[in-house]
């Protein structure tokens, strides 16, 4: 009796562990990673430029102002203007909009297919997976901006052709990651026991193992984030991303930023900064992300 | 080792063989055709008929595409890559013009990001979660943010408005003139030196964390070793391999990737030449350089596994 009353006294005694409600678990990662935490503050900052780009911008980033050109930074134009009287400081707010939009629908489209193709890679095994993954070690023998620059000179210059070309060479890189996390996943006994219910290969995948390689699809997914932006200022750079005169920060380094260099060099600090400011929020955020997430390196 | 080589070679004809395949599906399976985009139109956005005829013909486009992959494949196998539609040289030729100075800036950018990454990543996992850490973190993952090509661009502008140097037209050899030779590849190198050591420095410090804690490194702690000896001796040796097969990638990767570093510092390597081969729209010198980009790229690889192999003897036996 004395031991079954003990056992119920502890029992009420535990009390239920409590998960954390997401406020606190958010405080958690700021306070464990406090390079993450300026990551995604940065991150946070430049979103909320690029949504509100209409309004915070002083000027429209199109219209010359032949009366301004070559205006230094001052209270009329913060960060100077272009040789066309544009306002540098409006061009580079809009041009947020095309590196995160670049940047995100590039590393969400490239890794979800890669992520898919890891997944049925891994699930198939045999056949399947021993020529996908072939297929992938092709891919990857291109360095990723080669690819990229490549497949945009044959799909020209415009903002969804850079998304596909910055796309494709993620997908090699994704269904690697995944693939290896599916393998694991795959031979465990909840996916034996769906199997043994009856449950199709379809459901089998979406319910079972899609879920599972969401913290590796993430780790890749914030990885290539900082990369695609990159890759975006690259190709406009080279005049294959964007065209004239559409506020790209690679296009905005290119023409006018070299030949005015010693007149206005503003013209090609302020692009450039915030193309670094972009991809250093991303890797932060992304390093800390991946050591939250990665059980090999928890407690690290 | 005889076998892992003889796996290692093998599996290498499948990924060139679709190497090839990708970068002459890349080029034909454009929405239209090649010869339309090389021609372009003029004025008008008309074009000549007959000489659309004759570019097909002279392209091989006019051919099953089976039999202008095999005619490209065979190509490929005999070095011979066809003719630029610009400057009307083989392309092989002019690739191995370009090919001396991209290796130079490889070579050197290698050395120099080896030699700023390994001492500062391993100091950043010897001091771990210090401000030394932090430092190290912030200026190398700075230095993985920041596109080198925009530094490229600052260097020229500091370069020009202090110096009023500007990026040379011609490329010395170091045979010819070393010391004029190295002042037009000093910024370059370094500029893609501080980038590439940037992505050494976080692998040296993240290898040697890992090391640091195995079993080996506390028997030579208690042993009474210096820190210098465990460190050097005992982490840093056991800690290389990893970073030995990342410094390969990457000098695979500067040979012919340089692509927008070579065109800031107007360097006329091989990437500046993929550069110019699209704007001129020279199809038959863009397939050539990306499928001998990948090709380097795979040998290099290859190397890399090779030396890793023999470096470390339980991959050897595997």
């Amino acid at each position: 009796m004395a031991i079954n009353g003990s056992l119920l006294e502890n029992a009420v005694a535990a009390e239920p562990a409590t998960r954390p409600t997401w406020p606190a678990q958010l405080w958690g990662f700021a306070r464990g990673k406090p390079l993450g935490a300026a990551g995604a503050m940065i991150i946070v900052g430049l979103l909320a430029v690029a949504v509100l780009a209409p309004t915070l911008a002083p000027y429209d980033p199109y219209l010359p102002d032949y009366g301004a050109q070559f205006s230094s930074p001052g209270a009329d134009h913060w960060l100077g203007t272009d040789e066309f009287g544009r306002d540098v400081l409006s061009r580079v707010m809009h041009g947020a909009r095309i590196a995160l939009f670049v940047g995100f629908a590039a590393s969400f489209l490239g890794c979800s297919l890669g992520g898919l193709l890891g997944v049925v890679s891994a699930y198939c095994g045999g056949t399947v997976d021993l020529l996908l993954e072939r297929a992938m070690d092709v891919l990857l023998a291109f360095p990723q901006l080669i690819l990229a620059l490549a497949v945009a000179s044959i799909l020209g210059p415009a903002v969804p052709n850079v998304v596909i070309a910055v796309a494709i060479p993620i997908i090699p890189r994704a269904a690697r990651v995944v693939r290896a996390t599916a393998l694991s996943i795959k031979e465990n006994v909840y996916v034996e026991a769906a199997h043994g219910l009856g449950a199709t290969h379809y459901r089998v995948i979406r319910q079972h193992l899609l879920p599972n390689v969401l913290a590796p699809y993430l780790i890749i997914l914030t990885a290539q984030l900082g990369t695609a932006i990159l890759a975006e200022a690259a190709l406009s750079y080279l005049g294959l991303g964007a065209a004239e005169p559409t506020p790209s920060w690679g296009l905005m380094l290119s023409g006018s930023a070299p030949a005015y260099a010693e007149k206005a060099p503003w013209i090609g600090l302020f692009p450039g900064v915030a193309i670094s400011l972009a991809v250093f929020g991303f890797s932060l955020f992304g390093d800390s992300l991946r050591d939250v997430l990665d059980p090999k390196l928890r407690g690290r | 080792m005889r076998t892992y080589l003889a796996k290692r070679l093998l599996l290498i004809v499948p990924t060139l063989l679709g190497v090839a395949a990708v970068v002459f599906l890349i080029m034909r399976v454009i929405p239209g055709d090649v010869s339309l985009l090389i021609l372009g139109g003029d004025q008008t956005g008309r074009i000549d008929p007959q000489q659309l005829a004759a570019l097909r013909h002279q392209l091989g486009l006019d051919q099953p595409l089976a039999v202008q992959f095999a005619t490209w494949l065979w190509g490929v196998l005999r070095l011979d890559f066809g003719t630029s539609l610009w400057t009307g040289q083989p392309v092989i030729d002019e690739v191995l013009i370009r090919l001396p100075l991209s290796l130079e800036v490889a070579i050197l950018a290698t050395i120099v990001s080896v030699l700023l990454a390994v001492p500062l990543g391993m100091l950043a996992a010897v001091r771990q979660d210090t401000w030394v850490d932090y430092a190290i973190r912030v200026v190398s993952i700075g230095g993985q943010a920041i596109p080198s090509f925009w530094v490229g661009i600052l260097v020229i502008l500091f370069l020009v408005i202090y110096f009023g140097w500007g990026p040379p037209l011609e490329f010395t050899p170091p045979w010819v003139d070393p010391w004029a030779n190295f002042q037009q590849l000093v910024w370059p190198v370094v500029t893609i030196g501080y980038r590439y050591a940037a992505v050494t420095t976080r692998m040296t410090r993240s290898t040697v964390l890992e090391v640091l804690r195995e079993d080996y490194i506390r028997t030579a702690w208690a042993k009474g070793l210096r820190e210098r000896a465990v460190v050097i001796r005992h982490a840093l040796k056991n800690a290389m391999l990893p970073v030995i097969t990342l410094v390969g990638t990457e000098f695979a990767f500067l040979i012919g990737g340089l692509v927008v570093t070579e065109t800031v510092f107007t360097l006329n390597g091989v990437g500046r030449f993929v550069v110019d081969a699209v704007a001129h729209r020279d199809y038959p010198v863009v397939q050539a350089l990306v499928f001998l980009i990948a090709l380097s790229f795979v040998v290099v690889n290859l190397l890399i596994d090779l030396t890793y192999a023999w470096l470390d003897p339980r991959i050897r036996y595997h």
